[in-house]
């Protein structure tokens, strides 16, 4: 049913016949593509050549290429020999929400439901407060994968763990078996969702669907064409770092590191280690910072503030 | 021995039951009608506008559908406890009272999961639970045995009504209409009581009683291990199945003294149904009691003692926001049955059935305890500027719906009693012949 769904949507474009397409300006890592022509798009003028199927070079404009995203099945599958992780720094972390905006706008999200939630913590009565934001710790152990009982949500080989909303039937037992808080649940069907006119894929986590469960998905769909996570792209403090451990590399899209020296200079850590999860997001421990922790509330909504108002820290802050 | 009353004495006698409505029981049954119609129209606007409509958000996935998902779970395994275990050991004062054991287990086994269904985001994908089930999941683990518990729960309840739907097929003087009379003997499946059949009926029900016990702490346990496998402060507990079978037991017994009592009333059974019965229920009752407390007791004290930062904060939580209720479920709810059953004066029926009152509200709000004030206070702290994120609170519709539940309940005992007289005729009337699973030497009767 929804894949003859998602046939007719694509053979209504005018679908490339000469499928795989290697852009080499489009793809960084030179990795294979498939990709589709939208005539509709205006023309950029900048021509990339491609690989046909048939082993022909050809030129395209760059605007007309769009990457599909990839089936359902497909998604199942994990990108072949890599492993994702995420290195957030907590040092340099303002509570811009720059990523929390870009995340919801890419995955068509409403307010109400947030894939990257930051909060503000602070571990003891002495310690400092800090800004932390997170995303989905994408476990190695992932304990909401074990409770599932439709295998809705899933590993991959390469560290993800998805959710498929075409197979989700809303029991909420991942939710509760989630110690993170990371999940949440479309309550209604909200407008955002009809916003994304593409065929749905676990990998896009979009578009999303009344009464099932959605997360952040590490945006695998951005990660095949060589981008970063919309968080990591839109920080603008460069906080969220974005790699492959096997390769040891993580990156902000503006400095790259060594991801094992990273976390050896920096001491970085897991969040609630105790609890086995073995997640595959690591922090940065908030020292030397580059910002006060008060600057955080700087340009915020007045209901984004208010979440704020019950912490131990503001409320000292007012006495 | 005293005497027993003939099976005749006893048919006329409870024929009226099943042979009349009366207007107040039409009235009662309308009224039970209204309210599931109320609950009807709650479902069908959280079909239509989604789950938004009750005051589950994402921190508090599940409320008090959940809870009551456990608790007529927990009658249902009561029922079927109470009525295998004093089947079972030849219990002389269990006859007057074992059909409304039986009936509890049973109604209250096809309205729990009603109450799962509702927490479903997607109803039209429960096909899925079967077509991709994963053995791995608790969930599955579940759907698996409340089907047995429903199969097994079916056949016991059949197969020990067997006898008395074949006596209200023979019995003559009985004023029905003709369709319920080809009812009976239809479903009385050709029994006329030779010794044959009598023996394999006995040992069936033997059988099926020893099975219907087992399957009820099984599936109870697997009912508390959705939550104790989680890691959620308050659900992580290795004695969540135990406790959960005790406390269903305990809630159970009282549901099943308030049935007696009602029934009593209704039916004019003071002469079948005696102080007696209440006192060997309430003993029953007491000792479920000490257990449900010991178990509330070392759970919480654990946690409390070694008072790991989460525990301590939903301790806390507990003492604070819950105070009145947590005192109610875990102290009222655990004294009162020990003292009004313990001191021999204080044991009179009303004061035996207002124990049980209070033991079943009690043990919902200790449902209700365990699941919501844990999905209030997560690992990481809830820092939400909406008040329904952060705390929750039911709305209407789920309070409908759990009104519903109630009423049908109660419309599904009325039925039953209409059908088949809440007493079992055929076990009354007769002076026990075998002792049951027992030899003559082994049998304490």
């Amino acid at each position: 049913m929804d894949e003859s769904n998602e046939k007719k949507k694509r053979s209504r474009r005018d679908f490339l016949k000469k499928g795989l397409l290697a852009g080499a300006g489009v793809v960084a890592g030179g990795s294979l593509i498939a990709a589709y022509v939208d005539k509709s798009e205006k023309e950029s003028g900048e021509k990339v050549r491609a690989l046909t199927t048939d082993g022909q070079i050809i030129e395209v404009d760059k605007a007309v290429i769009k990457t599909p995203r990839v089936s359902i099945k497909e998604s199942h599958e994990g990108i072949p020999g890599r492993k994702f992780v995420m290195v957030i720094d907590l040092a340099k972390c303002k509570n811009a929400r720059k990523c929390v905006e870009a995340c919801q706008k890419g995955h068509h999200l409403p307010k109400s439901q947030e894939f990257m939630k930051v909060y503000l913590l602070q571990d003891s009565d002495k310690s400092a407060p800090y800004w932390f934001p997170k995303p989905c710790f994408h476990c190695d152990n992932p304990l909401c994968v074990s409770v599932c009982p439709v295998g809705a949500t899933y590993k991959r080989s390469d560290g993800i763990v998805l959710i498929d909303n075409d197979r989700c039937i809303g029991c909420k037992f991942c939710m509760t078996g989630c110690p993170y808080s990371t999940r949440v649940f479309a309550w209604k069907h909200y407008n955002e969702f009809d916003e994304d006119k593409e065929p749905y894929s676990p990998e896009a986590g979009s578009p999303g669907k009344e009464g099932t469960v959605s997360k952040c998905d590490f945006c695998p769909d951005l990660v095949r064409i060589g981008k970063l996570p919309y968080c990591a792209q839109n920080c603008p403090m460069g906080v969220i770092y974005f790699g492959d451990i096997d390769e040891d590399t993580v990156t902000n899209g503006t400095e790259t590191y060594r991801f094992s020296e990273l976390i050896r200079d920096r001491a970085g850590y897991r969040y609630l280690e105790v609890l086995g999860t073995r997640p595959t997001v690591y922090y940065l421990p908030p020292v030397e910072r580059q910002f006060p922790v008060d600057r955080g509330f700087n340009d915020l909504d007045e209901n984004v503030k208010n979440r704020y108002k019950n912490t131990p820290y503001v409320k000292s802050h007012k006495k | 021995m005293e005497n027993k009353p003939t099976r005749e004495k006893l048919l006329r006698e409870f024929a009226p039951q099943i042979e009349r409505i009366s207007a107040s029981s039409v009235l009662w049954i309308l009224f039970l009608l209204g309210v599931i119609g109320i609950g009807v129209y709650a479902f069908v606007t959280q079909v239509t506008e989604g789950h938004e409509v009750t005051g589950m958000r994402d921190n508090v996935v599940w409320g008090i559908y959940i809870v009551n998902f456990i608790f007529f779970m927990g009658m249902s395994y009561a029922g079927a406890i109470i009525s295998g275990a004093l089947h079972l050991f030849r219990t002389e004062w269990r006859k007057p009272i074992i059909r409304m054991a039986e009936y509890l287990a049973i109604i209250s086994l096809l309205i729990g999961p009603g109450y799962i269904l509702l927490c479903i985001g997607r109803l039209d994908r429960l096909p899925f639970l079967a077509v991709y089930g994963r053995i791995q999941s608790p969930i599955t683990w579940d759907v698996i045995a409340i089907s047995t518990d429903i199969f097994g729960c079916l056949i016991f309840l059949y197969l020990s009504m067997l006898r008395d739907i074949a006596n209200l097929r023979d019995f003559s003087e009985l004023k029905l209409p003709k369709w319920r009379k080809k009812l009976y003997s239809a479903l009385a499946l050709g029994y006329t009581g030779t010794p044959e059949q009598e023996k394999r009926l006995k040992r069936a029900t033997d059988i099926m009683a020893a099975m219907v016990i087992a399957i009820a702490i099984i599936v109870y346990s697997v009912l508390a291990w959705i939550f104790s496998v989680t890691l959620q402060p308050g659900w992580h507990s290795t004695i969540f199945g135990p406790y959960f079978v005790i406390a269903a037991v305990y809630s159970g017994t009282g549901v099943l003294i308030i049935t007696m009592f009602v029934f009593r009333k209704i039916y004019r059974l003071e002469e079948y149904i005696t102080r007696k019965h209440f006192v060997a229920m309430g003993v029953l009752m007491v000792v479920l009691a000490a257990l449900f407390g010991y178990f509330t007791f070392s759970d919480y004290l654990t946690k409390w003692y070694g008072s790991e930062k989460n525990d301590e904060n939903l301790i806390k939580i507990l003492f604070s926001q819950y105070y009145w209720p947590f005192i109610f479920s875990n102290y009222i709810g655990v004294l009162v049955p020990l003292l009004v059953i313990g001191i021999p004066k204080l044991r009179t029926i009303n004061n035996i059935l207002i124990s049980a009152i209070i033991v079943v509200i009690a043990l919902w709000l200790n449902r209700y305890l365990i699941v919501v004030p844990t999905l209030e206070s997560p690992y990481l702290p809830i820092q939400d500027s909406r008040p329904a994120w952060a705390y929750y609170n039911p709305t209407w519709v789920e309070y409908a719906l759990t009104a519903a539940g109630v009423a049908l309940f109660c419309l599904l005992f009325t039925l039953g009693s209409k059908f088949v007289p809440v007493m079992n005729v055929s076990e009354m009337s007769e002076i026990p012949k075998s002792k049951g699973p027992f030899t003559e030497e082994e049998s304490l009767v």
